[in-house]
């Protein structure tokens, strides 16, 4: 099926490039054969002795502009470039793409099939496994996970064994393929006072320096205000939701009184994009033993 | 005949004729492109920019995002493996003027849409360093210092006329009477940080994978 909308431009195109073709080859051809006289100069004098010849071209130069007649008309025979006509080669810049993916792929297909053949915790193991997974973080994850795997504020650390939607192979591939929503709901109606006593419960719960009166009070807003919904009874997080443990030391967005206070009142909500059309399944099971094999030994 | 000394001798023989030259390039370079389905139709899934990724793009142009990302992938397995589908022409159809962009100090930009949060484009907008430590981009933080309505969207009616105007004469579809109506309650008090993320979110989600 023809790309132009009328197969005037076709017809256009095709026209236009044979005639200019043919007009270069004219006018060589003709240049060629003129005369001249040999020592005649174009009669200019400049700085008193300085004067032109009219001689014509050096032969190899005219035969260069022979060539590249010769060179546009091959060519055109072989690549896409007469109106509709595909070349007799039938290149495209798609069909070049193609078999270039083609190519790598046959070469890297046989290792991801020996690395999917295998446990994801296995693979987390495997030397040259790591070495290809840290290729994939670095194009990957490092904008967000930086490129230490230690993250940022708002964006969790993959080195440490904290887990906000679970560190099991199944969870860290669930998380990569289909990505996560996390959803921290604004508590403004709670007021500021009610907001600083929790503020300063959760700050009790990881033995940070705290006023133990709010903390106190805060608990019972803990209890009351639902926030056990997600993080649970004990404040262990639940990582269903991917409510974070609030009794540890790890702190996804700051541990200050202020940056708490800011959590409970306007709510945080981050997203972990979806991977799975992206990577394909090969590479999101290098990447999650990769993730895997970045928090074995941290305590 | 004309003679080789007249060209040579006059300034307005020698222009008349270079531009002829020009002109006869530019009718096989250029002319055909207008006449073409794949450059001229849009991909299935493309859209106009609504108000407020029209906006937010011309925030792009006015910070002047196109010197250092591109906005054109090419069909290349290194940059399709990183960025996603190369580029086709339909997918500009409603870029005037396109932003290909001709230097990459940044990633190509093309198919960032949807790749990281808003949370990640708001952090990494305010100062690109909180979030990658290695980056050497400006920040941009004074764009949330900035309502859209009072800047690039104070005129978004007749932007979006305009651009209706372009894509009635290719045939395209385009907006409607409604949505340009509606442009300045849908950018509403949004800062020109909030439509630039619309933007960016919007970029090349039209073609999937190659895969």
């Amino acid at each position: 099926m023809s790309d132009f909308v009328s197969d005037f431009w076709n017809l256009y195109v095709v026209v236009i490039v044979l005639a200019s073709i043919l007009a270069c080859a004219v006018l060589l051809i003709v240049q060629g054969k003129a005369t001249f006289t040999p020592g005649k100069t174009m009669g200019h004098v400049w700085d008193e002795t300085l004067e032109e010849y009219n001689n014509p071209m050096p032969k190899w130069w005219s035969w260069m502009f022979v060539i590249t007649v010769i060179f546009a008309l091959v060519y055109l025979a072989l690549y896409p470039g007469l109106g509709n006509y595909k070349g007799m080669l039938g290149w495209t810049s798609g069909g070049q793409h193609k078999a270039e993916v083609e190519k790598m792929d046959a070469t890297v297909k046989p290792l991801f099939d020996k690395f999917m053949a295998m446990d994801v915790k296995a693979v987390a193991g495997d030397k040259q496994a790591m070495e290809m997974g840290k290729r994939l973080f670095l194009t990957y994850c490092m904008q967000c996970h930086g490129a230490d795997a230690r993250g940022a504020k708002g964006f969790p650390n993959l080195t440490d064994s904290d887990w906000q939607y679970g560190g099991e192979p199944d969870q860290i591939k669930e998380t990569i393929s289909n990505g996560r929503m996390g959803v921290m709901p604004p508590h403004e109606q709670l007021g500021a006072d009610s907001i600083k006593d929790l503020a300063n419960f959760v700050r009790s719960l990881s033995g940070l320096p705290n006023d133990s009166v709010r903390a106190a009070k805060g608990k019972e807003t803990f209890e009351s205000a639902g926030c056990v919904g997600c993080h649970g009874m004990d404040a262990h997080g639940m990582h269903a939701v991917g409510a974070p443990n609030l009794t540890d030391k790890t702190w996804l967005y700051g541990s200050s009184e202020a940056t708490i206070t800011e959590t409970i009142t306007k709510g945080r909500q981050n997203q972990m994009p979806a991977w799975k059309e992206f990577l394909g399944e090969a590479k999101v099971h290098l990447l999650s033993a990769y993730v895997i094999s970045l928090s074995q030994g941290a305590k | 005949m004309l003679k080789h000394e007249q060209i040579e001798k006059s300034v307005t023989l020698l222009i008349v004729l270079t531009l002829l030259v020009v002109i006869w390039g530019g009718l096989l370079e250029i002319v055909p492109l207008f006449f073409q389905k794949s450059t001229t139709t849009p991909v299935e899934g493309t859209k106009p920019y609504d108000a407020v990724r029209l906006a937010g793009r011309d925030v792009y142009l006015r910070e002047g995002c196109y010197n250092c990302h591109s906005q054109m992938i090419r069909p290349f397995r290194a940059e399709t493996e990183r960025y996603g589908h190369y580029s086709v022409a339909g997918e500009y159809v409603y870029d005037h003027p396109f932003q290909w962009g001709s230097k990459r100090t940044g990633p190509d930009l093309h198919r960032v849409g949807g790749r990281y949060s808003d949370e990640w484009q708001r952090a990494h907008l305010m100062n690109p360093r909180d979030v990658v430590p290695e980056s050497n981009m400006p920040a941009f933080a004074f764009l949330a210092g900035n309502k859209a309505k009072d800047t690039v969207g104070a005129d978004i009616e007749k932007k979006m006329q305009v651009m209706r105007t372009y894509a009635n004469v290719r045939g395209i579809p385009t907006y409607s009477d409604e949505e340009i109506k509606g442009a300045k309650a849908a950018i509403g008090d949004k800062t020109e940080l909030d439509v630039l993320i619309a933007y960016l979110q919007g970029m090349g989600t039209a073609l999937k994978n190659v895969k």
